[in-house]
């Protein structure tokens, strides 16, 4: 049961990595790479800040930032530079390698005998319980943040740029501007992802960003199944389904393992699992 | 309103495929005036609307919108005065995004888009208001998504999407091309109406010589990238339908 349960607090932990993808590719029509990067971005700063004595709720606001600029940058290659915006992440996930590298000083950070988030607020003596109590929280912040974004004037532009953009730009809005912000967001979301992750397996690693991409796009696939499946217009829905996509992802993984299913082999899983996600809508429609 | 001073334009200029498009044009547009566009495929009318719009810039000339030199001035920075309807009605809306949303955009054409709930009850209700205004039952729908609805219905949200905010000049890029007549009526009475009522200055380019004939309250023909004809006011009541068919033999 324990094992579940540490997939659903990775699941809850990974859903700002959802959210942001969700962002990025579904409201803006971008598939941003740089998440792999700004991934590792979001651990590697929380793991020099904590080992360095500074409070989680210092570390937090840091992370923030450092996410959005890894965003920004992509963001300002892909407009102003236009280029194609797959490279544009690439190119930026590529170069911050280096840079988490050397946030970090060495490939690894270990944390236990340093104050993580979850040891900073004791609502249940059960320490995982306590963990899923404040990723519960975290994650109905995050919701209820990007919910309210969404739904305010600069939403409505943001939803609308990646649907008509012709249109948009009509209207006057600096389209530039908008995906510059909108990739800083989506970014600022992933480091935050990162920042939890870290403090919860208690270490950060240079490696820990490799292929995690594809866990947002497999959650918000999943999400957007069944969106499309139930016919969901609501944001609020939308951002719930997004978070319990991430966290399914997790249960699913958890599974494979359970089996007995070779763990050098978890990322193959990951991309089938994925892939039929992918294609279980088609292969309906081939059917009927 | 907007004046043209020998303005040229062209594209892909130095190269064997280099293409005059516009050969010095003055034009003169009014405030209120409603000017209707005619003339062959490739005379330079969607040329003349995207200099306008600012989509394109000028080679050389003057262009000046509301006294403003706007030469290099962006398509974004011009939305305070002009508004565009698209020939495809699918471009000027955001077919995701519900009705009353696609309004809410419309409505902050000339202000901030800021962090600000905009789209509250006081705000539907008054779009609900505006829309019945078409009669074609859209006041109830206001939450479906825009891509449900049929081209003739966009495109006359689209119309009233224009007017949303204090605009000064309409552009119409042959926003009947797509659409059945009937539908094509509706969208062109719609406009003539907005048109007048809030007194804007509009741009129409069309094919179709029969509305160029019946809305408007001046004719311009483009030829070869100049301007062949230039019917105002007085003249066009003079003018005969078959008179405007001679122009193009």
């Amino acid at each position: 049961m324990d094992f579940y349960l540490t997939a659903l607090l990775q699941g809850l932990c990974l859903s700002g990595i959802a959210l942001g993808i969700y962002i990025s590719m579904k409201i803006f029509n971008i598939p941003d790479i740089t998440t792999d990067g700004s991934y590792t971005l979001g651990g590697a700063v929380t793991g020099m800040l904590l080992s360095n004595h500074l409070p989680t709720g210092i570390v937090l606001p840091i992370v923030i930032i450092a996410g959005g600029l890894a965003g920004i940058f992509t963001g300002l290659i892909h407009t102003k530079l236009k280029i194609n915006p797959l490279l544009s992440g690439i190119l930026v996930m590529t170069g911050l390698y280096s840079i988490n590298l050397s946030i970090m000083g060495r490939s690894n950070i270990p944390l236990l005998n340093y104050k993580t988030l979850f040891d900073s607020f004791h609502f249940i003596a059960d320490l995982n319980l306590n963990s899923l109590v404040i990723l519960l929280l975290i994650a109905t912040l995050l919701i209820l943040l990007i919910g309210y974004i969404l739904k305010s004037d600069y939403g409505i532009t943001m939803r609308a740029t990646g649907n008509s953009e012709k249109m948009v730009s009509a209207l006057g809005v600096n389209i530039d501007r908008i995906k510059i912000v909108g990739l800083g967001f989506a970014n600022a979301l992933t480091a935050v992802s990162g920042f939890l992750m870290t403090q919860f397996q208690g270490f950060a690693d240079i490696n820990m960003g490799i292929g995690i991409v594809i866990v947002g796009l497999g959650s918000v696939i999943i999400a957007d199944t069944f969106i499309n499946w139930m016919n969901i217009n609501s944001i609020w829905t939308s951002l719930i389904l997004v978070c319990l996509g991430a966290i399914l992802f997790q249960l699913v993984l958890a599974f494979t393992l359970s089996i007995g299913v070779d763990p050098t082999l978890l990322k193959l899983i990951t991309a089938l699992f994925v892939l039929s996600i992918v294609s279980l809508p088609r292969l309906n429609l081939i059917r009927n | 309103m907007i004046e043209f001073n020998h303005v040229y334009k062209s594209f892909n200029v130095g190269r064997p495929n280099e293409i005059a498009a516009l050969r010095g044009i003055n034009l003169h547009i009014e405030a209120s005036e409603f000017l209707v566009l005619v003339g062959s495929n490739g005379s330079g009318k969607s040329t003349l609307l995207n200099l306008i719009a600012g989509n394109i810039f000028p080679t050389s000339g003057n262009i000046k919108i509301a006294g403003q030199n706007v030469n290099k001035l962006p398509e974004y920075k011009r939305s305070k005065w002009l508004a565009r309807v698209f020939q495809n009605p699918l471009l000027g809306t955001a077919p995701e995004l519900s009705i009353v949303e696609n309004f809410r955009l419309a409505s902050l054409r000339t202000s901030s888009k800021s962090l600000k709930i905009g789209l509250n009850a006081n705000f539907k209700e008054e779009i609900s208001d505006r829309i019945a205004v078409l009669g074609l039952g859209l006041e109830n729908k206001l939450q479906q998504a825009m891509g449900s609805l049929s081209g003739g219905q966009r495109q006359a949200l689209s119309l009233l999407m224009a007017v949303m905010a204090d605009i000064q000049i309409l552009l119409l890029d042959e926003p009947t091309a797509a659409l059945d007549p009937r539908s094509a009526t509706i969208v062109l009475e719609t406009a003539d109406k907005l048109i007048k009522d809030y007194s804007i200055t509009a741009i129409m380019v069309t094919h179709n010589l029969k509305d160029a004939y019946q809305y408007g309250s001046r004719i311009i023909q483009l030829h070869d990238g100049k301007i062949k004809r230039d019917i105002s006011k007085d003249k066009k009541e003079l003018l005969s339908y078959v008179d405007m068919y001679e122009w193009f033999i």
